[in-house]
């Protein structure tokens, strides 16, 4: 927006540049150091001997020869099958966004009409809902989940995290209704649509900035859950969060950090290509649902 | 908590079929193998060898640092998901607790000959219910280029080992030479259960679940922790095994207490050479009068579900006591100090080996352990930052202990 | 709409959320009221490798199984799991109150108790951190939305980063950074001239730190939900307020403030929310010693040790749960009101 009434004096534009430049500084520094430290072996990218080595390769050069080394990426994606968890994230993110839009298209419709107090109340009690710390809920499933001997199997992951995933969903579509006049899809009713019709005909055009905007949302949450994949899934079929954890190794084992760390910025990829391509959705949904609390 | 076999029902039942079906080897043509466990490279050597002789049956496998916390509800369903479940002495428990392993005695006696020795068998109340395949404890990692600067001896005891790094530190060696696994939670319990069974201390009353360390040992280990950490860098009750190996690879410490089964790893190549040749391993130091070394030993083993048929059972102890063959030995020697007949401990193996042949005790296998372990870790941190007495940290850990021991209905 | 078609609406969504919620919390609220039941103990021998054999104590399976079977549930409580020493500790804090000698003293031996101490920095967390990532938000927002047009997607791009990143893994990695020899401790040590400065060591770094972090991950949230609210701050009022002689400040807070001020609900709301549940910092920072917050102590219950505390994790999450609702109760009576003034009840 470059309004007339919006610019600003010298001074304050300088002092408003710099604070970005250290904000972005500060947003960026640790996923830049976390790529470069990425190529190193273990010894420099923690660099406790010195914090140059990280710089210079020290340890990495005696190790491998060469300052920079593809070692953590060949051990994680060739040694370890990454490309598995990869596959399986995949799988989990866009059925769990995929359905959690359908359910949370159709529900925030039906709250944001129905006007009714019950439709508050259920808002408010989803809101409760997501305030439950989620390995409580998921240590509640595993038993009935491994009797009825669906544990381990995606399907069921993928439906737990679009349940769980549902009240933030609803709200947010709900209030992103509430900005679609009610005159659209009631006129269409009048014309002899069903409320379904209506629903299809003339809301579904509108409304994808603003599900783009909360697909992002569940996308994030799918993508970086790391309590409920870690429990409900089988070995064959964890995702890549869990098992980044399970590189780090534990008390009495030893892991590998490299590996996590070549996995924490190959699954971070992505996440890259997703913001730059959706920036644009994700600003315009928001401004058009003009969210409300 | 469904259908469970009580222990005398399910031995009954496997000396019924012991007698069955005795003509099961490797390849298996029949039964069900699968298999949960942690993610250790020696367990991973194990299995595989169990998925090769399970090969032609149904066979699945889950090997994940999230094992103890699906073990339960995963053995409890009926028919059980796993198999087998391979644990270590403090994920054995809530499984025996809950009558959801079998008693291994028939299996042993048709399948275990010449494989099992009755040195591996975990027994408990005269049943076999697990088969150890390796060993773990914390022991003494010193650096012996240090030793010889200061003109000392590996120490035997932590009075020594308090001698050795007021020496160092004199000298101007290093600043901060101790490093341990202290972090706050299960490492810091850890280390307390290790000095207090040094000091000959007891957990429990005899035959209760009654609290038994406010005392005179309690204190002394303590502050023996105390001492030690003095000469610890100021985070170390952020210390893992993650940061613990990585300070001893960056020579930034002298004199360790740390697992061995990281050792492999401290002696590999990630670690400068310099330091690696001169890393000594050597049993846990004692404390006190006793002359019990102040270490825990540790176990890894297997043990065969409950809640699965009995076809099924003898199928996986086949292909598990298959995977424990001395042949796994070849090529994983140093994935872990193994308790496997033909296994020459290797320099990496030698501090465990140490410590078991000084007499240190096992972690206690009892049922509350785990719940003092845990209060222990969240409620020592005031006491190592110097915030409150050893006697109130030892009452705040009692308090603890108490309400959790209550809600799991072991106390009043 | 007619009652029926709601429910045809929202049905899928309702049956994900009561089968996957809200009886599961049920089941929370009752196991919270219950303890296990006795459990019958008998001595016996253990026998393991390397250490030979011990007289230790066990259960007596088929016992306690008979007492099982008798009251599936366990023994009903009521809320004696919420009052003891490991939650609300009743006893200890009128104790306490009875034997201290002045509120400084009080709270002292209050602060020694698990839940208090855990709710002290869960509370101090979110009071920071949620004003201080809606102001960073704002001001990020502000800044990026005076620059030229080309600059824009790649900042709003690095902007989001820290939000992004799985929360575990992205502290994890500062984590790192912030060791008295990592980067940014050799940094910090030389920037204030202590070679003995670490972060880790100190109650009061730690809360600094954890703050800090809970700020650079949570304002890009706020960033991106006030960005897009500035794209339709209305031209007219701002140049009025210009030709007003409205200083640049002034023109923020009565115009844009303002305007922003729903959007300001929702992500005070969000936040509230996700800071009174921090864990992620705790459980990567390694800060257990200094700073616990109530989620770390239901997974400490769950996963800290060999034996899972379900009864004292649900108390633990219910009153998360009671405490977010007491946080939110101003926010939702809000908009209660817009509600009704919205459909004229």
């Amino acid at each position: 927006m470059a309004s007339r009434a919006m610019r600003r004096s010298g001074a304050a534009t300088t002092i408003s540049i710099l604070f970005l430049v250290i904000w972005l500084i500060a947003a960026a520094f640790p996923f830049l150091w976390t790529l470069w430290g990425s190529f190193k072996v273990q010894a420099d990218f923690f660099s406790l001997a010195d914090w140059k080595n990280a710089l210079t390769g020290r340890f990495t050069e005696a190790q491998t020869g060469s300052p920079f080394t593809l070692d953590g990426y060949e051990g994680a994606w060739v040694q370890e099958e990454f490309w598995r968890n990869a596959l399986n994230t995949l799988i989990v993110v866009v059925c769990v966004v995929a359905i959690s839009l359908t359910f949370g298209t159709l529900g925030g419709y039906a709250l944001a009409r129905s006007g009714k107090r019950y439709a508050f109340v259920l808002l408010m009690v989803a809101l409760l809902f997501r305030a439950m710390p989620h390995i409580t809920l998921v240590s509640g499933y595993l038993l009935p989940f491994f009797e009825w001997g669906i544990w381990g199997a995606l399907p069921t992951t993928i439906i737990v995290l679009v349940a769980i995933n549902q009240p933030f969903t609803l709200w947010m579509l709900h209030s992103f209704f509430l900005n679609i006049p009610k005159d659209l899809d009631e006129s269409a009713m009048v014309d002899g649509c069903t409320r379904f019709g209506a629903f299809r005909r003339v809301i579904v055009p509108v409304m994808w900035p603003g599900v783009i905007t909360t697909g992002l949302f569940s996308f994030l949450l799918a993508y970086n859950d790391f309590a409920v994949t870690a429990v409900l899934l089988s070995q064959q079929n964890q995702t890549m969060v869990p098992r980044i954890a399970a590189f780090l190794g534990s008390t009495q084992n030893e892991g590998n950090v490299m590996f996590a760390v070549a996995s924490v910025v190959s699954a971070t990829v992505p996440l890259f290509l997703l913001v730059l391509f959706f920036q644009r959705q994700i600003v315009s949904g928001l401004t058009a649902g003009a969210v409300k609390g | 908590m469904t259908v469970h076999n009580t222990l005398s029902g399910a031995a009954a039942l496997a000396l019924i079929a012991g007698g069955a079906l005795a003509d099961a080897s490797c390849p298996l043509d029949e039964g069900r193998v699968s298999v949960l466990g942690n993610e250790f490279p020696a367990i991973q050597a194990v299995v595989a060898r169990a998925a090769e002789c399970a090969s032609d049956v149904q066979y699945q496998q889950n090997l994940t640092t999230e094992h103890k916390n699906i073990q339960v509800p995963a053995l409890t369903a009926n028919p059980a998901e796993y198999t087998s479940a391979v644990v270590a002495n403090g994920t054995l428990v809530p499984l025996l607790n809950e009558g959801l392993v079998r008693p291994l005695d028939d299996l042993i006696a048709e399948h275990g000959e010449g494989v099992i020795s009755p040195a591996q068998v975990i027994t408990v109340d005269g049943q076999a219910m697990a088969v150890a395949f390796m060993a773990n404890a914390q022991h003494l990692f010193v650096r012996q280029d240090i030793l010889d600067e200061v003109g000392m001896e590996v120490p035997t005891t932590y009075e020594e080992v308090l001698d050795l790094l007021e020496a160092i530190r004199e000298a101007g060696i290093m600043e901060d030479p101790f490093v341990a696994n202290t972090a706050v939670g299960w490492n810091l319990a850890e280390e307390f259960v290790n000095m207090y069974s040094g000091y000959g201390g007891e957990f429990f009353e005899p035959g209760t679940a009654n609290l038994a360390i406010d005392n005179e040992a309690g204190v002394a280990a303590l502050e023996m922790m105390a001492a030690l950490n003095e000469y610890a860098g100021p985070d170390f009750l952020t210390y893992d095994s993650n940061a613990t190996s990585a300070l001893w690879a960056a020579d930034e410490a002298a004199v360790g207490i740390l697992w061995g089964s990281r050792a492999t790893e401290i002696l590999g190549e990630d670690t400068p050479e310099e330091i690696r040749e001169a890393t000594v391993l050597a049993a846990a130091p004692t404390v006190g009068e006793t002359g019990i070394p102040a270490s825990t030993l540790w176990w890894d083993g297997f043990t065969i579900a409950s809640n699965v048929s009995d076809e099924d059972a003898e199928a996986t102890f086949v292909a598990m006591a298959s995977g424990i063959e001395p042949a796994v030995l070849e090529g994983n020697e140093d994935a872990a100090v193994w308790l496997i007949e033909g296994f020459e401990p290797g320099k990496a193996a030698a501090g465990v080996a140490a410590t078991a042949a000084a007499g240190a005790r096992p972690y206690p296998m009892v049922p509350y352990m785990g719940l003092l372990h845990t209060a222990l870790g969240n409620e020592l941190s005031d006491f190592m930052q110097g915030n409150e007495s050893a006697e109130q940290a030892l009452a705040d850990v009692g308090a603890a202990y108490e309400a959790a021991a209550r809600e799991q209905g072991f106390l009043e | 709409m007619p009652n029926s078609t709601f429910l045809k609406f929202i049905g899928p969504s309702l049956l994900a959320m009561i089968l996957f919620i809200a009886l599961p919390i049920v089941s929370v609220v009752v196991q919270s009221l219950h303890v296990e039941h006795e459990q019958i103990l008998v001595e016996v021998e253990n026998c393991v490798p390397l250490a030979g054999c011990t007289t230790v104590t066990q259960v007596d399976n088929a016992a306690t199984q008979a007492l099982r079977d008798e009251q599936p549930l366990g023994r009903f409580v009521g809320l004696s799991t919420y009052l003891d020493r490991n939650h609300l500790a009743a006893d200890a804090v009128s104790l306490a109150w009875r034997a201290s000698d002045g509120i400084g003293d009080f709270l002292g031996r209050v602060m020694n108790l698990p839940f208090y101490k855990a709710l002290a920095f869960t509370l101090a967390y979110t009071a920071v951190v949620t004003p201080l990532c809606l102001l960073l938000g704002l001001v990020i927002a502000l800044g990026v939305n005076a620059l030229p047009k080309v600059l824009k997607g790649p900042t709003i791009f690095v902007t989001l980063l820290p939000m992004i990143v799985t929360p575990l893994i992205g502290a994890l990695v500062l984590y790192w950074m912030l060791d008295s020899r990592g980067i940014l401790g050799t940094a910090l040590v030389n920037l204030t001239g202590d070679p003995d400065l670490s972060l880790r060591a100190s109650g009061t770094l730690t809360w600094l730190t954890l703050f800090a972090y809970g700020i650079w991950h949570s304002a890009p949230m706020a960033f991106i939900v006030f960005y897009a609210g500035l794209q339709s701050v209305p031209e007219e009022t701002m140049e009025a307020a210009v030709l007003d002689g409205a200083s640049r400040f002034e023109r923020v807070r009565y115009v844009v403030v303002p305007h922003l001020m729903p959007l300001v609900v929702f992500v005070t709301l969000i936040q509230l929310m996700d800071n009174f549940r921090v864990l992620e910092p705790v459980v990567a920072f390694n800060s257990q010693a200094v700073a616990t917050s109530l989620s770390f102590a239901v997974y400490n219950d769950l996963r800290g040790g060999d034996v899972p505390l379900f009864g004292s994790a649900a108390a633990t999450s219910l009153l998360t749960i009671i405490g977010i609702g007491i946080l939110v109760t101003p926010v939702a009576i809000r908009s209660w009101r817009d509600f009704k003034r919205r459909h004229g009840h």
